[in-house]
């Protein structure tokens, strides 16, 4: 008998409950008077830099938080106008070829991308790897992650955030401020093996 | 299939738990760490309104999960393997180290780098590919320092948590060169500095690595990884090869149900809102990370365990550690006195069920409770932890009926005198006048130390008390002289 066969075989004999029915009481759609308010404020709570603005001012929040002597890597959709305010050199990933994990790993190195979710309650930003975002390794290995967020992608709670994203099947990243690990005496330390500098702006596009 | 790896107990729980509690620096450790986790964890949940109402989502979502394992198993095969994931199947640890080695082996790789994984401790792969000349690195700050300091862990979720920042230290500052090692100093954020200084290379150069999952959705086939540090994101992402060993009862039936498991896990966990880093991948993504996947579904005990009408309900278990954080005799003697890599009220009932008790010592560790509940108060899947310890007890004792048993002796001949209300009385003069003159040494505590044998197996580790000097009856007697007769 093969180990697949055994294993079912077992469970069927061992199972003696019905399925059941899910009572699903929680809050699925929780109402959060200031929206953005409340998802810049957990943001800054963990630490991340959170910067507001209107669209028209974006390039130069942009550019302001990405320095011109630094290098800047950009996804393969990332929207042009997003990088009108800056002068230094950028890289994007697939013009001409992939960039290399090396390329990323190098001293100052910043990524910029948008997301495809935030989440009010949690501050968190889910990158879903559309054009915007593109691979995973764009925002791991960099240690600087600029992500723009606009205040329409913001929802109150967790499970409206997953009923946005457009295919579940596409590698997702949940980020909830910068890398961080409490493995010595619980002691919250940021920056860690992910990028050490998470800055998020928020766009008022309401 | 019986459960086999690093989840057996070699030394009887109170044996083990005595050696524990001999060091100190180990009980200061846990207590303030213990302390900061849960106080963190009372803070976050509190701020959760519907928090009552996610923990029955959850809790029921499970028990449909272990309604239809096979089910959702086989929809979890098929999603994954139509998007490019291999899945293999494992009865017990010896055959889940086999597969991942065989696979390892296949990449021609000598070193794995690892993702924290209670599924890889417990079926003692580290030592299993080492055995296979292939080294494996974890990666996880905690499992790292554990590693270093050729330990094992002894918490679930912060395995390290039995040293403080003084001996991490001395541990990282060991494979330092002289001079770096000089000037390192105990502040958390050097220390972390160190890990990520340590393992960049390793990230950016591994071939293969070996994760487990917190979540596997068996409607879309994607894995869940649940972290904090990006060490696992690295695992995940940069190697060719990617190796998921997952426990049978990891998989949920939907990817909306994740909704209620990311709420609940990092609040339970951590005490965060919501934890830094989470992933979820489905199977191979063409030019974005690994390009090939395997997934190894482990049994070891869980089918076994899944029989057991009262003791099935540990196998909700999300790992998240709480009912460690607040438990008073893990409080005192630490996660290494459990013998297993479950260790804490929730290892007191898995660990015994997964190998069936006769593993080891396993059959003493549904006794390491004072059943006082706590833990089931903070699951966050609502497993009644003292149901399934005293149940355990039940049939560890009915499994030895056979045997003259002191207790059983004692209980009988103290259910004799309870049945007549003259043998009660008589029995009660008689004790409080043997009493008497140890309560004039006994003094202000009212309790005795240690009795003589047999009696003395009681007072290994408690008091005896002793009878008062009158009991409720006679005092009401006295009073009311009419009343009684």
């Amino acid at each position: 008998m093969t180990a697949r066969a055994d294993i079912l075989a077992r469970l069927r004999a061992a199972r003696a409950t019905a399925p059941g029915v899910v009572p699903r009481d929680y809050d699925r759609a929780p109402v959060v008077a200031d929206l953005i308010g409340v998802f810049v404020d957990r943001l800054a709570d963990y630490r991340a830099g959170v910067h507001r603005t209107g669209s028209d001012r974006l390039p130069e929040v942009l550019a302001g938080l990405l320095p011109d002597n630094g290098v800047l890597v950009v996804p393969p959709g990332l929207p042009a106008d997003w990088l009108a305010g800056r002068a230094g050199p950028v890289r994007r990933d697939g013009t001409p070829g992939p960039l290399s994990v090396t390329d990323l790993a190098a001293d100052g190195v910043s990524v910029l991308t948008g997301c495809a979710v935030g989440v009010a309650r949690t501050g968190t930003i889910v990158l879903d790897c559309a054009p915007d975002q593109g691979r995973r390794l764009l925002t791991l290995v960099p240690d600087h992650h600029v992500c723009v967020v606009r205040a329409t992608q913001v929802t109150a709670g967790l499970p409206g955030a997953l009923a946005r994203l457009a295919d579940p099947t596409r590698p997702l990243t949940f980020v909830s401020g910068p890398s961080a690990t409490s493995d010595i005496e619980l002691t919250r330390v940021e920056g860690v093996h992910g990028p050490r500098r998470l800055d998020v702006v928020v766009v008022d596009d309401r | 299939m019986t459960g086999t790896g690093r989840i057996t107990a070699a030394l009887p729980f109170p044996v083990a738990a005595r050696r524990q509690l001999a060091d100190g620096q180990l009980r200061d450790n846990l207590r303030r760490a213990t302390r900061t986790i849960r106080d963190r964890r009372a803070r976050t949940v509190a701020q959760v309104p519907d928090w009552e109402a996610l923990r029955a989502a959850g809790t029921a979502i499970k028990d449909d999960v272990l309604g239809r394992l096979p089910e959702l198993l086989e929809q979890f095969e098929a999603a994954a393997g139509a998007a490019g994931a291999q899945v293999h199947w494992a009865r017990d640890a010896a055959e889940a180290c086999a597969v991942v080695t065989d696979l390892v082996r296949a990449t021609g790789a000598d070193e794995v780098v690892k993702v924290k994984s209670m599924a890889t401790q417990e079926i003692g792969l580290n030592e299993a590919l080492a055995a296979a000349g292939i080294s494996a690195v974890e990666t996880d700050l905690a499992e790292l320092i554990v590693q270093l300091a050729g330990d094992t862990p002894s918490h679930i979720l912060v395995p390290a948590i039995h040293y403080n920042r003084r001996q991490i230290r001395d541990i990282l500052a060991a494979g330092l060169p002289a001079a770096d090692a000089a000037r390192l100093t105990d502040d958390p954020a050097v220390l972390a500095e160190v890990a990520r200084y340590r393992l960049r290379q390793r990230f950016l150069t591994a071939r293969v690595a070996v994760c487990g999952a917190n979540f596997a959705v068996a409607e879309t086939g994607s894995l869940v990884v649940v972290e904090s540090e990006g060490n696992g994101r690295m695992c995940l992402t940069l190697p060719e090869t990617l190796i998921c060993v997952v426990g049978v009862e990891k998989v949920v039936p939907t990817f909306t149900d994740l909704e209620v498991f990311l709420q609940l896990l990092p609040a339970s966990a951590t005490g965060e809102r919501m934890n830094p880093y989470t992933s979820v991948w489905t199977g191979v993504r063409p030019g974005d990370g690994p390009r090939s996947v395997h997934v190894v579904l482990l049994d070891n005990g869980r089918s076994d365990t899944l029989a057991d009408r009262v003791g099935r309900q540990a196998l909700r278990c999300i790992r998240c550690s709480a009912c460690l954080n607040v438990c008073p005799v893990y409080e005192q003697v630490g996660g290494h006195a459990y013998g297993s890599t479950y260790p804490g009220p929730i290892g007191a009932i898995l660990s015994p069920q997964l190998t069936g008790p006769d593993g080891g010592a396993n059959r003493t560790l549904p006794y390491a409770s004072t059943l006082c509940g706590a833990c089931y108060d903070v699951c966050p899947v609502r497993i009644n932890i003292p149901e399934v310890l005293v149940h355990l007890r039940q049939v560890g004792v009915d499994a030895r009926r056979d045997r003259p048993s002191p207790e059983r002796a004692a209980l009988r001949a103290m259910s004799w005198v309870m049945r007549d209300r003259r043998r009660y009385r008589a029995a009660l003069r008689a004790a409080r006048r043997g009493a008497a003159p140890l309560r004039r040494v006994g003094g202000r505590r009212g309790g005795v130390r240690r009795l003589p044998w047999p009696l003395s197996a009681w007072t290994t580790a408690r008091d005896a008390p002793l009878p008062p000097g009158q009991t409720f009856g006679e005092w009401w007697a006295g009073r009311n002289p009419e009343a009684h007769r």
